[in-house]
């Protein structure tokens, strides 16, 4: 594609104010509604395995005898 | 369980086997869909001829157009998916209905948009309450209402079948979207596509549109499986099957 005729292009015959915003709304809208549920599985199992490692770390406390008494 | 169900696809309602198979459909819905919206794109704005009488603004129909339809489509099938799991308790289906709304919100949203861009250059006006545009808002309203009304409980089963009931009642205003450049004198133009009966646009403009409905489609499907599983996740973040997901990531 040739210098000008990638201007003319751009300038989609003076609509170029209309098109672009158009095919911009287009990708920005898509493009979160991609990423919204990705951030949030990563989220999710972030949270779960916080908690997996909570559980355990309480069923140790359990099983091991407690420290010394009377502190804190 | 509904006893006409073939074990397949009870097997594959199972959140587990659900998840995974969503996880294998999604990279190759957008990839595909992906490679043919560039390839509607370039027809639709390179190829394509400017139209005689709107210039190259017409060229907003390549996404204003499939976007419309894909915000009624996804309608229908939330509206399908809310039947099933208010009628047969099944839990994926609830999942498929919420997860779908979000999309079909995004789709309205852009169809709003678009149109308004195009309606400020050929009607002079970004707006007007004609029947096409005020069926179409509602339908936004609809979608929002679905989201929100889902959101508004605590128990998130609870939430779907309520939101669910909400879904199936505005049904209703589908064929209202679709008849309306039909039923009232509007200033949204008539449909140039037809099932029946010959079309009346351009041949050349015509494949651009039906690669990006398909290109739209697709992404409708990838999206649907990135936001189910991630629902999933959500809706049994106790049981065994998601731990271990957790930590095989984890390790990676």
């Amino acid at each position: 594609m040739s210098a000008t005729s990638l201007q003319s292009f751009l300038a989609m015959g003076g609509y170029a104010i209309y098109v672009w915003p158009a095919y911009g709304v287009f990708f920005v809208v898509l493009l979160a509604d991609w990423l919204a549920p990705q951030f949030r599985r990563r989220r999710l199992l972030r949270d779960v395995r916080t908690r997996t490692a909570r559980q355990e770390a309480r069923k140790q406390r359990a099983s091991t005898p407690a420290p010394l008494q009377g502190e804190g | 369980m509904a006893n006409w169900m073939p074990l397949w696809l009870h097997k594959l309602s199972s959140p587990p086997v659900f998840y995974r198979c969503a996880g294998m459909l999604r990279p190759w819905a957008i990839a595909l869909a992906v490679v043919l919206g560039l390839v509607a794109l370039y027809g639709g704005l390179v190829l394509a001829p400017p139209d005689y009488q709107q210039g190259d603004d017409y060229r907003i129909i390549f996404i204003h157009v499939p976007s419309a339809w894909m915000s009624l489509f996804i309608y229908a099938a939330m509206g399908m998916a809310a039947f099933i799991a208010l009628v047969w308790r099944i839990k994926l289906a609830e999942v498929v209905a919420m997860a779908s709304a979000p999309i079909g919100a995004a789709f309205t949203l852009i169809t709003l948009v678009t149109g308004s861009l195009w309606g400020m250059r050929m009607w002079g006006t970004w707006w007007t309450w004609d029947a096409r545009l005020t069926s179409e808002l509602v339908l936004l309203f609809l979608y929002l209402g679905v989201i929100a009304l889902y959101h508004s409980f605590e128990d998130r089963r609870q939430g779907a079948r309520t939101a669910g009931f909400l879904a199936l009642i505005g049904i209703v205003n589908v064929p209202i979207v679709h008849f309306s450049v039909n039923w009232w004198n509007t200033l949204h133009q008539g449909s140039t596509i037809k099932l029946l009966g010959p079309s009346t646009i351009a041949p050349s403009m015509v494949w651009p549109l039906l690669t990006m409905m398909v290109a739209t489609k697709l992404y409708y499907l990838a999206s649907l499986c990135g936001r189910t599983r991630a629902d999933l996740l959500a809706l049994e973040s106790g049981k065994d099957w998601v731990r271990q997901i957790a930590d095989n990531e984890a390790r990676r």
